[in-house]
């Protein structure tokens, strides 16, 4: 396959480049998942006044490896009456396809490793791992097939709360994927093309970001991302005070965990989209250097998922459907239809 | 042989034999299997497969429609409908004639790989629509899609619409009451009746 350098005067792309991406990108993900749930206990203890994990470690930081621990020598088990093979396989399903996804979005820039480094010196390495001139679908299509994660752990399990997880899994992705779609189709007209590296270049040289230019399309995308991540408000898939754990009620230790890996990694995904689209990407901005702003705008869409779950309760299944298809559905053709005519008239 | 192990070891032919491979027993799987979950996790997972043939050739933009569209949408579609039944049991099918439909199935099935097979003998094929470099697929496809193939694009749309608006007059017949209300009036009903019976 042909990879192109976007940029002119870079080293080619190797395909040892491709892989120390992709293990760089599963180690840092990873471990920033891991993480994520210790920021996370800690921001919602302090917006509830409450001082969160305390005892293990320096101010609870050790939390993270006692978790861990936990999760790994925890019995894997498998319920009488489930299918055993589709049960065992659906958390890696979650956790690969939330890591696929990350291979078409930009994940730090680019870097040539040092030559002192033996074996490995003077190895290109891309900043996103799979540049093909499509990313932007790339990642909704594999975020579009996570859900098969969470639908086949709640079928496989012959459990009733599992079953329920499981029909809300498939109305819930497969509506609000809708609204991501319409949502990032007025940009994407703006723009003109489907791949990150574009917007980017489009942001740095008008210098504006998009927002400014689409704040309806910017609210739809992180609303149908808070739903399509499984967050707070829209956690139906496992809404503990209703349906148990939903699609999760069945599975312990690391097949629990990869769910929940999975589901970070999604969360990273989603702020990762958000910033490069609509915030202007890894451009810099007055002082601050590039690399700097884009992690500060991904941790700043981390830390809103977290804020709204802190402040907003579950909503109800039939809300969530009205809430899709008779308010933001709408909203976003509207959206799509005034940016093309704008798009239009501006051409002419 | 010869050409075909220098195929197989270039990185492109050897994905592509290993893509066929896994999504012929992953279809295989689907019609032979008894246990709902089985045949549907092996489509689903052999629609992603078929992506990977549109990824070798060049065409992303297909590959990722086709993603999108089957895995995400119709699949998903698919599984929905399979939530009436017990995933976890296995289908007792009944099949009658069962020779006829092998025979009938088998040949159709050769004819097919024939028909599409035939023009690899023949030298002369060409793409009447080649890829531009330096275009992006989807504009390619965008071109050809608004220019020659214009009328079947709009007619397409249009049967959409209709279907769509069909869907909507089926299904929002009753949207005003609530089942759940209805149901527990039923329920109620149904209490009366046997407490004016005692």
């Amino acid at each position: 396959m042909e990879t192109t350098t976007m940029i002119g005067q870079l080293p080619e792309v190797t395909y040892a480049g491709v892989i120390i991406k992709a293990i760089i990108i599963l180690a840092v993900i990873s471990a920033v998942a891991g993480f994520g749930t210790y920021v996370e206990r800690k921001v919602l203890a302090f917006m509830q006044r409450r001082l969160g994990p305390m005892h293990v470690g320096p101010f609870g930081l050790l939390q993270i490896a006692a978790d861990g621990i936990k999760l790994f020598t925890k019995e894997d088990i498998v319920p009488q009456h489930a299918n055993r093979f589709i049960f065992m396989v659906a958390p890696v399903i979650t956790a690969a396809t939330a890591f696929i996804a990350l291979a078409g979005v930009p994940v730090f820039p680019d870097f040539v490793i040092p030559q002192e480094v033996p074996l490995l010196g003077g190895i290109f390495v891309p900043s996103i791992a799979s540049d093909v001139n499509v990313g932007i679908l790339i990642v909704i299509g594999m975020m579009a097939a996570g859900l098969y994660g969470p639908l086949l752990a709640g079928m496989a399990q012959a459990n009733k709360w599992g079953i329920i997880g499981a029909a809300r899994t498939a109305i819930q992705f497969l509506s609000y994927e809708v609204v991501t779609g319409l949502s990032i189709l007025a940009p994407i007209m703006i723009v003109g093309s489907l791949s990150f590296v574009e917007f980017n270049n489009y942001q740095g040289e008008h210098e504006v970001w998009l927002v400014f230019y689409q704040p309806v399309a910017f609210v739809l995308f992180l609303i149908a991302g808070f739903a399509e991540t499984n967050r707070t408000p829209f956690d139906l898939l496992e809404h503990e005070a209703e349906i148990i754990s939903g699609y999760a009620t069945e599975y312990s230790g690391m097949r629990w965990g990869m769910f929940f890996i999975g589901e970070y990694a999604n969360m990273i995904t989603i702020s990762v989209i958000a910033s490069m689209v609509f915030l202007g990407g890894y451009n810099d901005l007055w002082i601050f250097p590039a690399a700097l702003m884009i992690v500060l705008k991904i941790a700043f869409f981390f830390f809103l998922m977290l804020w709204v779950r802190a402040s907003w309760p579950h909503i109800r299944p039939d809300q969530l459907m009205w809430l899709c298809w008779k308010v933001l559905m709408p909203i976003g053709v509207i959206n799509m239809l005034i940016t093309g005519i704008a798009v239009m008239l501006v051409l002419e | 042989m010869e050409n075909f192990l220098a195929q197989i070891t270039t990185i492109e032919g050897f994905a592509f034999y290993l893509f066929s491979a896994l999504t012929i027993v992953l279809f295989w799987i689907t019609v032979m299997s008894k246990n709902v979950l089985y045949a549907m996790t092996a489509l689903a997972s052999g629609m992603v497969l078929i992506s990977g043939f549109f990824f070798i050739l060049g065409a992303d933009f297909l590959g990722v429609v086709q993603l999108i569209v089957y895995v995400g949408a119709v699949m998903a579609l698919y599984s929905f409908a399979m939530m009436f039944f017990d995933a976890t049991r296995n289908i007792k099918e009944n099949n009658t004639n069962s020779a006829i439909v092998f025979v009938l199935g088998g040949l159709s099935a050769l004819a097919l790989v024939l028909i599409f097979a035939a023009p690899i003998h023949n030298e002369s094929i060409q793409a009447l629509y080649p890829m531009h470099e330096g275009v992006g697929n989807a504009q390619d496809v965008g071109i050809i899609l608004f220019t020659k193939y214009l009328i079947p694009f709009e007619v397409a749309a249009v049967m959409l619409l209709v279907a769509m608006i069909a869907g909507i007059i089926l299904a929002g017949k009753k949207m005003d009451n609530s089942l759940t209300e209805s149901m527990d009036e039923d329920v109620e009903d149904e209490i009366m009746k046997r407490k004016d019976l005692k």
